[in-house]
């Protein structure tokens, strides 16, 4: 990694988080959608403790996910708007910087979103979320989820459909993540079996690695025009 | 050897040809103009030569270096004004040039003197969304300028502009060719063309169907209106 890659890099997650301060549209959104999907699954799932518990970490990647599937919408239509992508497109900069900087820029709003959750999840669900190795677990689900999606919102970004395209290309991709996040965080959350959380989080450790190096690898590909 | 060397040029959507065989050389400091109905592939190869889209054959050099092998190297000699500003409605206008500034690796001191010769000093920590039309345009040419590049190009940049907007940005585009920039402009409108430009292009159906410099003849908007309608096109605006 170069000098002139790094600083590229962080000029464009510097430039997405100054954008998001600014406005706090994405995490706005993302924050008061998790709300209420984890309040209404706790509704939902009001009368069976047990139930409760067995799904916990499935609700809390499922409403991690879907607001990531919002976030990334919006922020690449926020990119999309005065031709954000194109103007980055023709700067001297190599495609792999843009993409680990829109990476770091999604990754950051999708983690905030899973730790404000915690203490919400603790209240609603009576569970320990508000634990390190939870928090662990959220930093490298949503990692997985942030590479997966970064990649496909700029597939994407020059299609018509691409507001319900994402959900329905991104669903199947990132539920090797989904399912590695819900067992680890589900294991963690429940106190239950956590050899099993930890070689959960390992699996988890290694789709983050696999993902990372094939999406930056396609990146450049996916964003250049034909 | 010309700055900007286009040989046996074809872009192909699919099966959907946008340039048929494409050849021109653009000298250092030539102001050409690319005329042509919509569809003729003025924007397509405006975006060849900025690196945004792949050539399906042939070959475009800009300063010795290949597009698209060497891509990186040529878009350091880019500036680009589309009618889309291609910038970050959600930053400022002076954030928005120190975000490109560090992009391209440009003195932070140029921001300033950008935003001053654009005339949007006053405005410049305001929210780009804040701003008119024209003054995302201006912003947009302080963009592209930041860098000091040998090429710039123009993608149909008076689209959506009053009278005053456009007028500020003819004089900008003066002082640039004063500067001994290259600037290679798609536009729609005969008279600003033939007042602008040193050379004229008329592309029609992907070919280049008139070029000023082969045909030795200084070329005035009546004459590129009889030329667009000989090659085809019929809505070119002889006045602004």
């Amino acid at each position: 990694m170069t000098a002139a890659f790094l600083r590229a890099m962080i000029a464009v997650a510097r430039k997405d988080f100054r954008a998001e301060a600014r406005s706090r549209e994405l995490l706005s959104l993302m924050g008061l959608f998790s709300l209420l999907s984890i309040l209404i699954f706790s509704f939902a799932l009001e009368l069976n403790r047990t139930a409760r518990l067995e799904v916990v970490g499935g609700v809390l990647w499922v409403t991690i996910l879907f607001a990531s599937i919002l976030g990334l919408n919006r922020g690449m239509a926020l990119e999309r708007e005065g031709g954000g992508m194109d103007a980055l497109l023709i700067a001297p900069i190599p495609r792999g910087a843009i993409f680990a900087g829109k990476l770091i820029g999604n990754f950051a709003f999708a983690f905030t979103v899973g730790v404000l959750l915690t203490p919400i999840m603790s209240a609603l669900y009576t569970v320990p979320a508000l634990q390190p190795s939870v928090i662990g677990a959220l930093a490298l689900g949503t990692l997985g989820i942030a590479t997966v999606g970064t990649v496909l919102a700029a597939l994407i970004g020059a299609t018509r459909a691409r507001d319900s395209l994402l959900p329905i290309l991104m669903l199947p991709v990132a539920l090797p993540v989904l399912i590695a996040a819900s067992r680890a965080s589900g294991g963690l959350l429940t106190g239950a079996a956590n050899a099993d959380a930890g070689a959960w989080l390992l699996g988890l450790a290694l789709m983050d690695a696999i993902y990372l190096l094939v999406c930056g690898a396609l990146f450049g590909f996916v964003v250049e025009e034909g | 050897m010309a700055l900007i060397e286009i040989e046996k040029l074809v872009k192909r959507y699919g099966f959907v040809p946008a340039l048929r065989g494409i050849d021109l050389a653009v000298e250092r400091g030539e102001c050409v103009t690319l005329i042509g109905a919509n569809g003729s592939g003025k924007s397509t190869l405006i975006r060849l030569l900025c690196g945004l889209s792949k050539p399906t054959s042939g070959t475009i050099r800009i300063g010795g270096w290949m597009i698209p092998g060497e891509a990186e190297a040529v878009r350091a000699q880019i500036g680009l004004i589309a009618h889309k500003p291609l910038l970050y409605e959600g930053l400022t206008g002076r954030e928005n040039l120190v975000f490109f500034a560090r992009l391209y690796g440009a003195k932070p001191d140029r921001v300033d003197a950008m935003l001053e010769r654009v005339g949007l000093s006053k405005r410049a920590d305001d929210p780009a969304r804040a701003y008119s039309r024209g003054m995302m345009q201006r912003l947009s040419l302080a963009r592209a300028l930041l860098h000091e590049p040998d090429v710039l190009l123009f993608d149909e940049p008076y689209t959506g502009l009053d009278a005053d907007s456009s007028a500020t940005l003819d004089s900008i585009i003066l002082e640039t060719r004063a500067e001994g920039r290259t600037l290679i402009m798609a536009l729609h409108d005969f008279e600003r063309a033939a007042r602008l430009s040193s050379r004229i292009v008329l592309l029609a159906r992907g070919k280049v169907a008139h070029d000023s410099a082969e045909q030795g003849a200084a070329v005035d908007a009546a004459a590129l209106a009889a030329l667009y309608a000989a090659a085809g096109g019929s809505s070119g605006r002889i006045n602004p």
